[in-house]
């Protein structure tokens, strides 16, 4: 009973008799776009959880303000010193927004039937999933570096240390002041490798699943098969990873 | 060729060679799936009920030693007395299996599976392997929840909400320790189970119907299955997330739930900082669609029965859908009224209360049209027809007092007393049970091929019944004057021993209840092997399900699959001359499979006779006790 549904659904739509398809898609499109949506809203309820923490979080007296980000992701590879604000994550984002444009063309080359093609675009989207891995790598390691930890934050910064810090310009010498490396509010690390960590396990299974999409793909499975329907399911994903993304760095970066 | 002759070609092919375990082990079949939900959720239903007997036990004779206990539980029954952490454990599983194992994953996960293909015309679900996955992902979670029990330090004991800091602190209590993290990992194996099982069950509501089941045309009951999925989809993964923050408190040295605790005038924590608040609303943002996911399925089963069984069609149909839809609709938005008193602004807390109110709107239109469609029906009382109607009992009386409850000012007084006990056992407990015994007695013969036995189903009905009211009614009052839930014993309150011969007989009635299942289980298994051979449609059904072979095949019609002509509640049609009208008998008047023949009018006479109330009354106490 197993095979014979899932592939005859997508060339002979007919199955489908009762009045009008709701949503005229095949099954595993829909089952994947339920999945995106109940993913959708365990990202939304870390979101909240964040938002929730980040304002309900004042002490009194008021000493320290939320971490700057701008102050803490200023590192790029090989340019150790200097103050090169959300420079490397913007770097970051472009190689995983990137990724989602050859995969639009990796599922556009499958309509097309080309399989050379979609191999190509899909060897493209594994490499930037996976650079984008090894940059979140990175980002991480520096960060633990420099000292942040689970259980503590010690990237407070005070009303001064932020009027200080206005001052810096890109590519100014920087250096650690003790005006905002004070005791800030406690979940501030935590949140950030929590939420993007459970991003980073996403991005992740998202490229095991394109490897193997591509591997399948490779070997002829979707030509026999007579479409390419699965990259339009692993592209889905692909997408919504991408676009959780957009969430994650404006709340953890931008904010 | 057509497709259904594609198929029915390929399951000929393939029917000789399954083996055992394919078959009954690692199934790929929606009918074998359901009943594997089925069984594992009967066992689960045992082991919690069992529990709530044990501390029956303790809340009635406190100080009474049974040395029963000591066999049974060892340590935790040391001199024939209920340890007060064992206590705490017992209630904390009890509800998390009655809620998670037995009346989510055991009641919508066996007739979800069951029926959405049957009733919908298709060959199986949207995703056989999903499906298989969905239930091995909940029988791991059912085994590492009992694995739970028998630990050191004894199982999670933060209640079946496991608030921190209780849930969140390992020192906090005995089963703060390894118990809480077997808990956790047994909950985010459910939310996996709950997430395959629905994407399926959605996907093939919507996209699997035979020819001619459009929307307007499906069964209540896949309605139900259908926004019970859809809840369940939204809910569950923000317990994911909260379970994810709380995993991290425990182990990682963070403090997201955690806020100052004091210990004699100093701080007791090293890590500060969080709300154990924040938890609340994320839990109970799952935790009230909750309700429903465990009520819905029930409802849906009962529109069924209760329509059927009365060889009437259902009292507005659209209204029951629109009413499921408000239902869960409304569901995501009243998380707050439980947590009226842990520190929420009050305005928000009136937003909530009128919210939690409006929900009486649609649950008023289901009894209403509950009520009507039995009105003057053609009442059979089989067993499920009358399970179905104590279900309709028990969501009035239940749901009248959530009216209590959903009030913010009165809460203040009922909140976490026994009230709260009464009602939630009465609206989602008791009438969950009842709308899944229903489901049980109702499709034995589909699931099965078997009759059940009807005499032990009615001793079984009616002693459940009558024990469940006696359990739960006097609870009410005992919340009203204000005892506390969870507590372990009563003693050293000298205003609460004027309950003490009420919870006396509160454990008695629960013991009798608990003899009433036994009889219930013999029923269920004996009939497997002995009972009654079950006719093609032994209720006159109209619903597909009942055109399928009463020995199972798979891909469930041995030909094509049948076309659907009309809804599935033409019962008792003026212009047929059997009260039931299938849904795939085709029309004679009409050759278009989606347009449907308007019933005949009924032939124009003088005003039909209004039979005098007593004589309405008096028929009915025949029908039920068999006078003729």
């Amino acid at each position: 009973m197993a095979n014979h549904s899932t592939e005859a659904s997508y060339e002979q739509q007919p199955v489908w008799a009762g009045g009008r398809s709701p949503f005229n898609v095949s099954y595993g499109k829909l089952m994947m776009w339920l999945l995106l949506l109940s993913d959708a809203f365990t990202f939304s309820s870390l979101l909240v959880q964040y938002g929730a923490q980040r304002f309900s979080n004042v002490q009194s007296p008021v000493t320290t303000l939320w971490p700057e980000p701008a102050a803490i992701f200023n590192h790029f590879p090989f340019l150790h010193g200097l103050h090169l604000p959300l420079l490397f994550v913007s770097v970051m984002t472009f190689i995983l927004i990137f990724s989602s444009v050859t995969m639009v063309l990796a599922v556009e080359a499958g309509h097309r039937k080309s399989k050379k093609e979609v191999v190509k675009y899909m060897v493209y989207t594994v490499l930037g999933g996976a650079a984008f891995l090894g940059c979140q790598a990175w980002e991480w390691s520096v960060f633990i570096h420099e000292g942040a930890r689970l259980d503590g934050n010690t990237f407070g910064i005070t009303a001064e240390g932020a009027a200080k810090f206005k001052t810096l310009h890109f590519g100014d010498h920087f250096e650690w002041e003790s005006a905002w490396r004070t005791n800030g509010p406690v979940p501030f690390a935590a949140l950030f490798f929590i939420v993007t960590g459970f991003h980073g396990f996403h991005v992740f299974t998202g490229v095991v699943a394109n490897i193997v999409i591509t591997i399948m793909a490779a070997r002829g499975v979707f030509e026999r098969r007579g479409h390419y329907e699965m990259i339009e399911k692993t592209g889905l994903y692909w997408h919504f990873v991408d676009l959780v993304w957009v969430f994650v760095f404006t709340f953890f970066y931008l904010i | 060729m057509s497709t259904a002759a594609l198929h029915a070609e390929h399951d000929a092919h393939h029917h000789h060679k399954e083996s055992f375990i394919s078959k009954y082990v690692f199934s790929m079949d929606h009918k074998m799936i359901s009943k594997q939900f089925l069984i594992t959720g009967i066992i689960m239903g045992i082991l919690g009920m069992g529990m709530s007997l044990l501390f029956r036990l303790q809340l009635a004779w406190p100080d009474e030693q049974f040395s029963i206990l000591e066999v049974l539980l060892g340590k935790w029954g040391a001199g024939g007395k209920l340890d007060p952490n064992f206590y705490m454990g017992l209630v904390t599983i009890h509800g998390t299996i009655m809620v998670f194992y037995v009346l989510t994953a055991g009641l919508s996960g066996t007739f979800s599976n069951l029926l959405i293909p049957l009733q919908l015309g298709a060959r199986d679900m949207a995703s056989p392997f999903l499906n298989m996955l969905s239930y091995w992902f909940f029988l791991t979670s059912s085994v590492v929840l009992c694995i739970s029990m028998m630990v050191e330090t004894g199982p999670a004991s933060a209640g079946w909400t496991v608030y921190p800091p209780l849930s969140a602190l390992e020192k906090a209590m005995p089963g703060s320790g390894l118990g809480m993290t077997l808990w956790l990992v047994a909950i985010a194996l459910f939310i996996i189970s709950s997430l395959l099982g629905g994407i399926n069950y959605i996907s093939t509501v919507l996209n699997m119907r035979t020819k001619g089941m459009s929307m307007n045309r499906m069964p209540l009951t896949i309605w139900a299955f259908f926004f019970t999925a859809v809840l369940g989809l939204l809910s569950f993964p923000v317990l994911l997330g909260a379970a994810l923050f709380l995993i991290f408190d425990r182990s990682a040295g963070t403090s997201f739930y955690l806020s100052d605790i004091y210990l004699d005038g100093v701080g007791a924590l090293e890590n500060i900082g969080g709300s154990p608040v924040l938890y609340q609303h994320l839990f109970w943002f799952l935790g009230h669609p909750e309700v429903y996911i465990i009520l819905m399925p029930a409802l849906g089963i009962t529109s069924e029965v209760i329509s059927t069984n009365a060889r009437k069609p259902i009292f507005g149909y659209s209204a029951m859908v629109i009413s499921l839809m408000g239902i869960s609709f409304l569901s995501f938005i009243v998380w707050g009224h439980h947590m009226f008193i842990t520190g929420m602004n009050p305005f928000l807390g009136s937003v909530f209360m009128i919210l939690t109110l409006i929900i009486a709107v649609p649950s008023a239109v289901k009894v209403f049209n509950y009520l009507t469609t039995l009105w003057k029906g053609n009442l059979r009382f089989t067993p499920a027809m009358l399970f179905s109607i104590g279900l309709v009992s028990f969501f009035i009386s239940g749901g009248l007092t959530g009216i209590y409850l959903g009030n913010a000012a009165l809460d203040i007084q009922l909140h976490d007393s026994y009230f709260v006990v009464a009602h939630f056992h009465l609206v989602m407990g008791s009438s969950a049970i009842f709308g899944m015994f229903a489901g049980i007695y109702h499709w034995y013969p589909k699931m099965f091929g078997r009759m059940m036995n009807n005499t032990l189903g009615y001793f079984h009905f009616w002693i459940t019944f009558i024990t469940a009211y006696l359990v739960f009614f006097p609870m009410h009052f005992m919340g009203l004057a204000g005892v506390p839930r969870r507590y372990y014993q009563f003693t050293l309150v000298k205003e609460f021993d004027v309950w003490m011969d009420v919870n006396k007989l509160i454990t008695v009635a629960a013991i009798i209840a608990g003899a009433a299942q036994v009889l219930f289980i013999y029923n269920f298994f004996y009939s497997i092997f002995r009972g009654k051979k079950a006719e093609q449609n032994p209720w006159q059904s109209n619903t597909l399900e009942w055109s399928t072979p009463v020995e199972h095949i798979h891909g469930n019609w041995p030909g094509e699959i049948p076309t659907v002509y009309r809804g599935p509640y033409e019962y008792s049609r003026p212009d047929r001359e059997e009260d039931f009208y299938p849904q795939y008998i085709p029309d004679e008047t009409s050759t278009d499979p989606l347009k449907s023949t308007k019933a005949a009018p009924a032939p124009d006479t003088k005003e039909p006779e209004v039979e005098p109330v007593n004589s309405v009354f008096f028929s009915a106490l025949k029908r039920v006790f068999g006078w003729s």
